[in-house]
């Protein structure tokens, strides 16, 4: 009892040593320095830093921006609703559908982007007129201009991953939800867009938000056709005053800019359709 | 005319026969327990009623309806999808695993059928599936998504969600099999007062004590056949066939 008593007192007394961390002050001192050199560098480096600003603003890079946003837009929304269209043919009933589906996927996902976009950009040279007889008809050189070029090569490979990602979306709701539906007299339909749609969205907003992004950056390759996005409007500058690097740079802000503005509205996304 | 009349009803899954002619009547207002071993066809059957499984041969007729199908032109037509959930309107069902939708509040668990289904005005629909939560004795869980509750409130949403389309008939599949053992008795209660005010229930389940006070009859089912039929008093107490007393033997 006594040298129990003895013992608290000593314990009051203990005093605390924190463990210490000494290879995390090295390790950041290592990289604070290692920044700080980069920086250095890049203030030493020969470039007009004050240029940027300008070219950033230029009404050439601003009209190359708007067609960035319009096309990364317009092919990853046409894409998502085609890989809505595969993924149900993917998962129906009718073996022909399945099959169309899967041929679907395993064209569009397996060609390069760029391929794609060169095939549609230079369809003039094998069919000189679009048409459904009857119908219509048009020559493909008004048709294929470079924004259709690049939207079709764009959004159907895109939508070959959405289709994917919505299938995977649309399995990974239980087949119970489905059936309780269906219990209480709702159409295919209705299930679809009220009890599986609905959760499916936490498995698909994830990965599609990341192909979003991969497709803002995506539209660069319609630079090759000579569409005037943001790396097209960049040497469309640089091509009067050579300052190349300054209007590369402008243009690189701008992809941070879009990639940000989109990773802050997937977060929103995420959380909007996250679990309760 | 009986409320649901099943003849020579068979079903297979794949080689292997489920249901092998099961004959069932039940009347409007009773209360009939199917037990039977694991294995049986209990389930299925139940779903056939449903059709969440189309039936091989024979027929289920629900308040004079064949399920699945429009009589016309002394022919059988088989119904699509949309005409098949018309049907289901008046047949409501509750599962073992409860099926709430996990995205919504008990309360819009339960206004779901009658908004999206039937298209009511929601403030109508909204004072029912109140009512209805109250009469489960979960209204102060109305905001509540299932996540959030335990089995036994689950599987009282799920039964308000189910009569909150004002079916002529229930349905359920073994309720109380997924709930520890202090939650069953919630849920039986309200399955009880349920039978006492005139449902017409058909129900799954190995809670003999429930089939005893609760069935006007008890059917036993053994590898998709009716093996014995009868009073709860008959077929619990003095099972004739040998199938039925070597599987009560074990209950007990
Ligand atoms: N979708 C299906 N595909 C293939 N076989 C199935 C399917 N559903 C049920 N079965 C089989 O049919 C038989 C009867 O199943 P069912 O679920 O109706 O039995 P049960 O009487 O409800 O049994 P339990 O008490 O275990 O729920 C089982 O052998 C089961 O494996
Ligand atoms: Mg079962």
């Amino acid at each position: 009892m006594a040298s129990d008593l003895a013992q608290n007192d000593l314990r009051e007394e203990l005093v605390v040593v924190p463990l210490r961390h000494p290879w995390r002050w090295f390790s950041g001192a290592v990289i604070v320095l290692v920044i700080g050199g980069l920086g250095w560098a890049m203030a030493e480096a020969q470039i007009q830093w004050e240029d940027v600003p300008g070219f950033f603003t230029h009404p050439v890079m601003l009209e190359g921006l708007l067609n960035t946003i319009v096309l990364a837009v317009c092919a990853q929304g046409g894409a998502i609703v085609l890989g809505v269209v595969i993924a149900l043919m993917r998962l129906s009933a009718n073996p022909v559908a399945r099959w169309f589906a899967v041929g679907y996927i395993w064209l569009f996902r397996g060609l390069p982007v760029l391929l794609q976009i060169l095939i549609w950009f230079n369809l003039a040279l094998v069919f000189q007129n679009i048409s459904i007889p009857m119908l219509f008809s048009v020559p493909t050189n008004v048709v294929m201009t470079a924004f259709v070029a690049a939207l079709l090569g764009l959004g159907l490979n895109e939508s070959a991953y959405m289709a994917e990602i919505v299938r995977a979306g649309l399995s990974s709701v239980d087949s119970g939800q489905t059936e309780a539906a269906k219990s209480i007299g709702m159409t295919p339909m209705t299930t679809l867009r009220r009890v599986v749609l609905p959760q499916a969205m936490r498995v698909i907003i994830p990965p599609t938000g990341n192909n979003f992004i991969n497709m803002i950056k995506g539209t660069s390759m319609a630079s090759v056709i000579a569409f005037l996005e943001l790396i097209h409007a960049a040497n469309n500058i640089s091509s009067r005053n050579l300052e190349i690097m300054e209007t590369l740079f402008a243009a690189a802000a701008w992809y941070l800019v879009m990639v940000s503005v989109a990773s802050i509205g997937q977060h929103y996304l995420e959380r909007a359709y996250g679990p309760r | 005319m009986a409320l649901v009349e099943a003849i020579g009803v068979r079903k297979s899954f794949g080689h292997t026969e489920v249901l092998r002619g099961i004959d069932l009547e039940v009347e409007r207002g009773e209360v009939v327990c199917l037990l039977g071993p694991s294995g049986a066809g209990k389930s299925t059957f139940l779903r056939c009623v449903n059709h969440l499984e189309t039936i091989d041969a024979g027929r289920i007729w629900v308040d004079g309806v064949p399920v699945g199908f429009r009589a016309a032109g002394g022919k059988l037509h088989e119904l699509r999808e949309h005409e098949v959930a018309r049907q289901r309107r008046d047949v409501g069902m509750v599962f073992q695993r409860f099926n709430l939708f996990p995205h919504r509040t008990a309360l819009e668990n339960v206004m779901e059928g009658p908004v999206q289904v039937l298209r009511r005005a929601r403030s109508e629909v909204r004072a029912e599936a109140l009512a209805l939560l109250e009469r489960v004795g979960l209204a102060e869980k109305a905001g509540a998504y299932p996540g959030q509750l335990s089995g036994g409130q689950q599987q009282r949403v799920a039964i308000a969600r189910a009569l909150a389309m004002k079916p002529k008939l229930m349905l359920f599949d073994e309720p109380t099999s997924a709930l520890d053992p202090e939650l069953v008795g919630e849920v039986l209660d309200v399955m009880t007062s349920l039978a006492r005010d005139g449902m017409t229930m058909i129900v799954v389940t190995h809670e003999i004590g429930f089939a005893r006070s609760v069935a006007d009859r008890v059917v036993f089912l053994v590898d998709g056949a009716v093996v014995e039929s009868g009073t709860p008093a008959d077929v619990l107490d003095n099972p004739q066939q040998p199938r039925t007393q070597q599987f009560l033997a074990k209950v007990f």
